[in-house]
């Protein structure tokens, strides 16, 4: 492992003012484009970007308006982590130095169609940092369920009725799967906490072989939620223990934020338009299994 | 020219070709009856004989999704399939060639399930002609090694910059073994320099790639990925002519002519089958009879100026398709067909469709191909489309 000591720090007072995703269509407030704006920010001009289907890809190359000033391209669908491994191989193989490539994906794209491709790509140790903005749905092509979509949303392949309440299915646990490939460096983070992100793309550049950022990144139009409120909303979701900030590295968990109390689940849910039809009995579930989350964690994961 | 022949299959000829192109990434996964070739090619790298990155995918659709980000830095790529692979790899197939990415592929041509069959035939590269892949079919081990070399040349070409499928008949091809002779390292190197080209990312000049289009352009885009397929056509002619200068042999370009020259009757095939045939016309003309082959090299860009020019001087074409389109007739016959309805004159045609799953295909049924096709010239006969040598009844 690096000597994180050595690496420099990154923060709001000496980051870069160069930007690197400008100019792109993306929703007012999308928290997507946030963490695609710091993550850039941080690795800096020597970045190949490589982005699957999904709305970052969507709204950056609209030929011929490319929001991208570094290097980048779309990849297929499925193929955006072994596209990245052909990135990073190819260029290593033609005598380049000095450079990352970065994957940016949904959570499609990560947890479902894309998923195998990663798993390769992580056994393969490439050198790739692979970035997955978590919005918790398919929201380029309208909002439909994703293997990372909560327990009760309303989304449009998973609609609420009589007969359903939304979602029925819960999150993967991507981040301990990733973990569980034993890479080289994997964190999960959370726009709502965007020096922690940063500090995490920052350790990511400086890993060699794969590693893996999960991000937490709002989508007002999916959401139902303001577009001011967007990285408010992504620090409740942390704040009210529903999402975790957390660390593996040399083949341990790291706890980063481990609140005496969580701010109420409940608060949280309100305020989102997929997921105001929760009955209190599906709310339950959703703060039980929280619990049930944390209390492993905890018990495993807290630095003795 | 020193002659250094060795005694090897298709599979580790088309393995010692890359070798000789110098790729810089390999990305493949193993199916039957490529993994020979892939197989050499790791013990190449291992041995360092071969100063290549090969990547370990977990899939087809991530061999081509690699070698595609692998081209987009300008590294010159290698990759491998077949049958279920190859159909697999469809998205990125497609992808590929919209993108200009010049990959370089092997198709160990089979058969596709249902049912199972590992065994040869043309139905898996046949049905992606629309992919936008220049397609060629060899006939030997040795011209699968020469169409490796040859395929970067012209895939990577500036006016083409298109990817391009190397299709060896799985098995009759793959894994048969032949004296091939072996091109010396020094002069590959000056008959295929190294890749240098405009379309890639790089840090002197970024670029964003693989974007999106809206309606207003994306006719554009395929009108000159379409102009890049017909551009392939004079360039790999002069590739092949500066090959057979170099090395010795040529393969005449889109098509090779066969004892065509005072044909009355020609079949038409793709690949190994093209050796019986020429077995069968030999037989046939000491008998008088004015028969001839039309080996089609290139089914993309297809080679329409070569059939009508020969349909103008037979009287009867025959198709062997190693391939079906349900419901409808041979993929190679529904091209040559195309290419014959241009011309003002009635050719006398019929399909004959079989080989399929490994199915050999012997003298015998290519005698009598020929013979139907002189029927169809002397008498009234209806063109059409034969299963030939089924062993179930049928209503005909
Ligand atoms: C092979 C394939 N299947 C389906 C699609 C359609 N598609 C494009 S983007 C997308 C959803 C992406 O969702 P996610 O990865 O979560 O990213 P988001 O749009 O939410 O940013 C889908 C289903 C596609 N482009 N390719
Ligand atoms: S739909 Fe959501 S993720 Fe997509 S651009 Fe709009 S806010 Fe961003
Ligand atoms: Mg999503």
């Amino acid at each position: 492992m690096n000597n994180m000591l050595a690496i420099p720090k990154v923060n709001v007072k000496n980051m870069t003012d160069k930007e690197f995703f400008y100019g792109h269509k993306a929703c007012a407030g999308c928290g997507g484009s946030i963490a695609v704006r710091l993550a850039l920010k941080v690795l800096g001009e020597r970045t190949f970007a490589a982005l699957p289907a999904g709305c970052m890809s969507a709204v950056g190359f609209i030929y011929p308006q490319m929001a991208f000033n570094i290097n980048a391209l779309i990849t297929t669908f499925p193929g955006a982590a072994s596209m990245g491994s052909g990135i990073a191989v190819g260029a290593k193989a033609i005598g380049l130095k000095d450079f990352k490539t970065v994957v940016i994906a949904g959570d499609g794209g990560t947890a479902d169609i894309g998923f195998q491709a990663l798993s390769g790509m992580i056994d393969r140790n490439d050198d790739v940092l692979y970035i997955c903005y978590d919005n918790e749905a398919y929201m380029n092509t309208g909002i439909q369920k994703s293997g990372l979509t909560p327990y009760g949303t309303k989304t449009t392949t998973t609609p609420t009725g009589k007969n359903l309440p939304g979602s029925v299915t819960h999150k993967k646990n991507l981040f301990e799967i990733i973990a569980a490939h034993d890479i080289a460096y994997a964190a999960t983070a959370s726009i709502g906490y965007p020096q922690d992100f940063i500090n995490k793309v920052n350790k990511a550049k400086h890993t060699k072989g794969t590693s893996f950022i999960h991000v937490y990144a709002s989508c007002p139009t999916g959401w139902g939620t303001p577009t001011e409120t967007s990285v408010d909303i992504a620090k409740e979701a942390v704040d009210c223990g529903l999402i975790f900030l957390a660390e593996y590295e040399n083949g341990e968990y790291k706890l980063n934020r481990n609140p005496k109390n969580f701010k109420s689940v409940n608060d949280y849910l309100a305020k989102q338009g997929r997921f105001k039809h929760m009955s209190d009995r599906d709310i339950e579930i959703v703060s039980s299994n929280r619990d049930k989350k944390w209390e492993r964690m905890r018990k495993h994961w807290l630095q003795k | 020219m020193k002659n250094n022949k060795i005694f090897i299959s298709g599979d580790e000829a088309v393995a010692v070709g890359v070798k000789l192109s110098r790729p810089h990434v390999i990305a493949a996964y193993p199916i039957t009856p490529q993994t020979i070739t892939v197989e050499r090619l790791s013990d190449m790298v291992e041995a360092k004989e071969l100063d290549a990155e090969y990547m370990h995918v977990e899939s087809e659709h991530s061999a081509i999704s690699a070698t595609m980000g692998a081209s987009a830095v300008g590294a010159r790529t290698f990759t491998a399939s077949s049958s279920q692979g190859l159909l697999y790899m469809t998205e990125g197939l497609h992808y590929c060639s919209g993108g200009r990415y010049p990959v370089v592929m092997m198709n160990a041509n089979r058969s596709v399930a249902l049912p199972w069959s590992i065994y040869g035939d043309q139905r898996d590269s046949l049905s992606l002609l629309d992919s936008g892949w220049i397609q060629v079919y060899v006939e030997d081990a040795q011209e699968a090694l020469d169409m490796i070399i040859q395929a970067y040349k012209i895939a990577e070409h500036k006016d083409v910059l298109t990817p391009m499928m190397v299709n060896l008949d799985g098995f009759i091809l793959t894994h048969t073994y032949e004296l091939v002779d072996i091109p010396n390292q020094d002069e590959v190197d000056q008959f295929l320099p190294a890749f240098i080209t405009p379309n890639k990312m790089s840090f002197e000049d970024p670029k964003n790639l693989g974007f999106s289009s809206k309606p207003d352009d994306n006719t554009e885009f395929k009108y000159q990925q379409n102009e890049a397929m017909f551009n392939a056509i004079p360039v790999l002619q002069d590739v092949d002519k500066e090959f057979g200068s170099k090395f010795g042999r040529t393969y005449h370009g889109m098509v090779e002519e066969y004892k065509c020259e005072d044909a009355e009757v020609v079949l038409v095939a793709l690949g190994s089958v093209c050796g019986t045939v020429r077995v069968v016309i030999d037989n046939m003309r000491k008998a008088g009879k004015k028969v001839g082959l039309l080996k089609i090299r290139y089914m993309r860009p297809f080679p329409e100026a070569e059939v009508k020019a020969l349909g103008k001087r037979v009287k009867a074409m025959g198709v062997i398709d190693k391939d079906i389109s349900f419901g409808y007739e041979g993929t190679v016959y529904t091209n040559v067909n195309s290419a014959l309805s241009k011309i003002d004159k009635h050719v006398f045609k019929q399909n004959f469709v079989g080989g399929l799953g490994g199915r050999d295909i012997t003298k015998n049924e290519i005698e009598a191909m020929f013979n139907k096709l002189f029927l169809g010239i002397s008498s009234e006969q209806e063109e059409k489309v034969e299963f030939f040598s089924l062993n179930v009844e049928t209503n005909e």
